[in-house]
């Protein structure tokens, strides 16, 4: 018995597939939508991580670093979007935010 | 007897454990507070499934980052906003079928693809940044500032963009905009050349006379 790249693979997997349930049955509220974004990103990088540890390449670790920095960039961009949003219509439910709807 | 690399399997399970419940209790959650915080110990327990994985560095900046500031903008941002909690779960139990639905189909197709049993040849060797005498973070270090030294200046840059956009979006307008210097195009563009300029007729100077401002010494004379 031993740490297998499989077990990494299914973790990823395992956590996307919350990710994706959460998007689903959480759509009245956008903070958490953005947690399930967050969700998903995280499951992607254990994969990279996986992949650069069995396949000896560093790229998977530096690709890693870059997923946290677009992350963060837009994890702040969406909030402050969330907040402006909330000081206009008081609310953050996004089944109440249909203006653009044509 | 428990070896090392049992040792480890068994770490994983834990940390994996903990991590699929706290991103289960994430989505379920009622309050968006505990949510936060759930996935507060997601990405902690994933640090420590890296740190498993001799991704040192990359365990740290995890904890930092995502832990240190994005979570704690997230609380800030939940507490802030004064939240409906029963009208925001209201359409819970109804997309309830659907998403789980969705996400089991694609959880048994993923695994089908990666072949779950092919890979367990895969057996975690010895530590690519050790056997070339490095720690991780030198390992990563040198990657990035010689062979990925672009990149990591565009994502500097995309750094700043988002430090300037956050603070844009939210600065408040004040009255007569005293606090910040928003444009405003309206203003711009309606501005006609004598709002800005005034052109004022004189007559040419000639040599002068010494100035006015020196009768109160004569008088002191």
């Amino acid at each position: 018995m031993m740490l297998t790249l499989s077990h990494f693979i299914v973790l990823g997997a395992i956590l996307f597939c919350i990710a994706i349930a959460g998007l689903f049955i959480n759509r009245k509220n956008l903070i958490v939508l953005l947690m399930a974004l967050e969700l998903m990103l995280l499951a992607v990088n254990i994969n990279f991580v996986a992949f650069s540890r069995f396949n000896h390449d560093v790229a998977g670790q530096v690709f890693v670093f870059f997923v946290l920095t677009v992350a963060a960039a837009e994890s702040a961009i969406g909030l402050a979007i969330l907040v402006l949003l909330f000081r206009h219509r008081r609310t953050v439910n996004v089944a109440e935010i249909e203006s653009m709807k044509g | 007897m428990i070896t090392a690399q049992l040792f480890q399997l068994l770490c994983f399970y834990f940390f994996a454990t903990v991590t699929v419940g706290a991103a289960l209790s994430v989505i379920t959650l009622r309050n968006t507070v505990h949510a936060v915080l759930a996935l507060i110990l997601a990405f902690f327990s994933t640090a420590c499934i890296w740190m498993l994985a001799e991704a040192e560095f990359l365990a740290i900046a995890l904890i930092v980052v995502y832990v240190g500031a994005v979570m704690v903008l997230f609380l800030f941002v939940v507490m802030m906003l004064d939240l409906d909690q029963e009208k925001l779960r209201e359409g819970f139990v109804k997309f309830l079928p659907v998403g789980i639905l969705v996400a089991v189909v694609m959880l048994l197709e993923m695994l089908a693809l990666i072949g779950v049993r092919t890979m367990r040849s895969y057996v975690m060797g010895a530590n690519p940044a050790a056997a070339n005498g490095h720690s991780n973070s030198a390992w990563l270090g040198k990657a990035l500032y010689t062979h990925y030294l672009l990149p990591v200046e565009i994502a500097a840059l995309i750094l700043t963009v988002g430090m300037v956009v956050a603070v844009m979006l939210t600065l408040r307008q004040r009255q007569h905009r005293v606090a910040n210097k928003r444009q405003v195009i309206a203003e711009q563009v309606n501005v006609r050349a004598r709002d800005r300029v005034r052109l004022v007729k004189m007559d040419a100077a000639g040599p002068t006379e010494p100035p006015v401002s020196r009768a109160p010494e004569k008088e002191t004379r």
